[in-house]
């Protein structure tokens, strides 16, 4: 199993330029008439963890999905620089799981992971998705739909594609939602490790991560950056 | 690939939950077949009405049937894995409709000849009604989806989508019940049926397009 992850992390891409994956210049957003952010301006590079935080409310979901381009409506501006200079769609290099997980209840956890993967170009191949549910404690659940999953399990299964995936910039918003305290300890471990083997980690979270993360603190209408 | 895996995955949803197919069949079979009992069961009546009847119906089983087609996936999280996938939205989307076809037009198409015998229409003009049904029920569908995308995000859309809607498909029921009036009287229908075909291949190869700018919008982008 060791092996395998490992086998994994050495597929993903090592940073070939210094370029932030991603840039954000004074990123203004307001919703409602009320001002969630201003003036946030950050980098992140390869290899980095960052975790954006604050308060109920704060707009940290807003601002996920503005990073994965779900939401339009902000002032400023956002940039992916490595991939620009490489002439690439910075979609292809990234994944983003948001806070609702994205399957559908009716259908197995093969079958929502088979079409996840479809999304992404790859072929899910049976024994690898196998040997990953076993990883995220899922073993014997391969063929069960998901309405009869907790939330908990439910999140496993999202989360997954951590493993099944090869991407260089991760999204992540309440990745930690009902998951155990195993739960977290394993994602935690995989987030460092998938950072470590050059990819952007960023995730929004009450939960800090063991070791070394930068913080995008959101409250009060500003965005501050540690 | 994903055009396979998303055509699969919705013919499997469709298995599981399988009222969602029954439902819009249902409601086109038992408003044809209770019209007659509240008009008149006279054959040359029936005959004369038939045309608008088995449309309407249809038409109307096919608004109600696009209304869940992205509210399921789009609870569930399901639509913004597709909007951000690294991939164009323009192949699952036709996907999404093919499959819609096939589980619920596909059924009124097959149902429709049989309730045209039942309202007595002449044979020609049951033939006629068939291929009308085959090749308009595709543009429902496609222009439908275009309304479905735009109101998936509000709580209850089903009233605006019937207003968006329902003016793009005056045209396929015009042209769609004309024919079979055309058929039962003897007339040409071919130049009627090829522009019913027409509308179909524009409205399917255009539809996706501008379902996945309704799907970004209902985003919020």
């Amino acid at each position: 199993m060791v092996y395998f992850a490992a086998f994994l992390s050495c597929r993903l891409r090592s940073p070939v330029t210094d370029l932030p994956l991603l840039q954000a210049e004074d990123l203004t957003c307001e919703r409602d008439d009320r001002v969630l952010f201003a003036g946030l301006s950050f980098a992140a590079g390869a290899g980095e963890v960052w975790q954006v935080a604050g308060p109920n409310g704060a707009g940290k979901t807003t601002l996920m999905r503005i990073i994965s381009g779900l939401h339009g409506h902000y002032e400023g501006r956002l940039h992916w620089p490595a991939a620009t200079s490489a002439g690439q769609d910075p979609r292809q290099q990234m994944l983003s799981l948001g806070h609702r997980p994205g399957l559908r209840v009716e259908l197995t956890v093969l079958e929502n992971l088979r079409w996840w993967l479809a999304l992404h170009q790859q072929q899910l191949v049976r024994d690898q998705a196998e040997q990953v549910l076993a990883l995220v404690g899922l073993t014997g659940y391969e063929t069960v739909p998901v309405a009869q999953l907790s939330a908990g399990q439910t999140r496993r299964v999202a989360l997954s594609l951590l493993w099944l995936l090869d991407k260089a910039v991760w999204l992540l918003d309440e990745p930690f939602t009902a998951l155990d305290a195993d739960g977290v300890a394993l994602i935690e471990s995989r987030l460092r490790e998938l950072a470590d083997a050059g990819a952007l980690v960023l995730y929004s979270s009450h939960h800090r991560l063991n070791g070394e993360a930068r913080q995008i603190c959101l409250g009060r209408g500003a965005g501050e950056v540690r | 690939m994903s055009f396979s895996a998303t055509l699969s995955r919705e013919l499997l949803l469709a298995w599981r939950r399988p009222a969602e197919i029954i439902n819009p069949l249902f409601f086109f079979v038992m408003v044809v077949a209770l019209f007659p009992l509240g008009v008149s069961p006279r054959p040359e009546l029936l005959a004369t009405l038939a045309p608008g009847v088995v449309w309407v119906a249809a038409l109307l089983a096919v608004l109600l049937s696009v209304d869940g087609l992205f509210r399921a996936d789009h609870e569930c999280g399901a639509l913004e894995q597709l909007l951000t996938a690294p991939q164009s939205l323009y192949i699952p989307v036709l996907a999404k409709l093919v499959a819609h076809w096939i589980l619920t037009g596909l059924p009124l198409v097959l149902m429709a000849p049989l309730l045209g015998y039942m309202l007595h229409l002449s044979e020609p003009a049951i033939a006629v009604l068939f291929v009308a049904v085959l090749l308009g029920t595709p543009t429902l569908i496609a222009l439908g989806a275009i309304g479905a995308a735009l109101t998936v995000s509000l709580r209850s859309g089903g009233i605006l989508l019937s207003l968006l809607v329902l003016p793009l498909y005056v045209p396929v029921l015009v042209f769609g019940a004309g024919v079979v009036t055309y058929a039962a009287n003897g007339l040409p229908v071919s130049g009627v049926l090829a522009l019913l075909a027409a509308m179909m291949l524009a409205s399917f190869v255009l539809a996706p397009a501008a379902v996945a700018a309704g799907l970004r919008i209902s985003s919020g982008n």
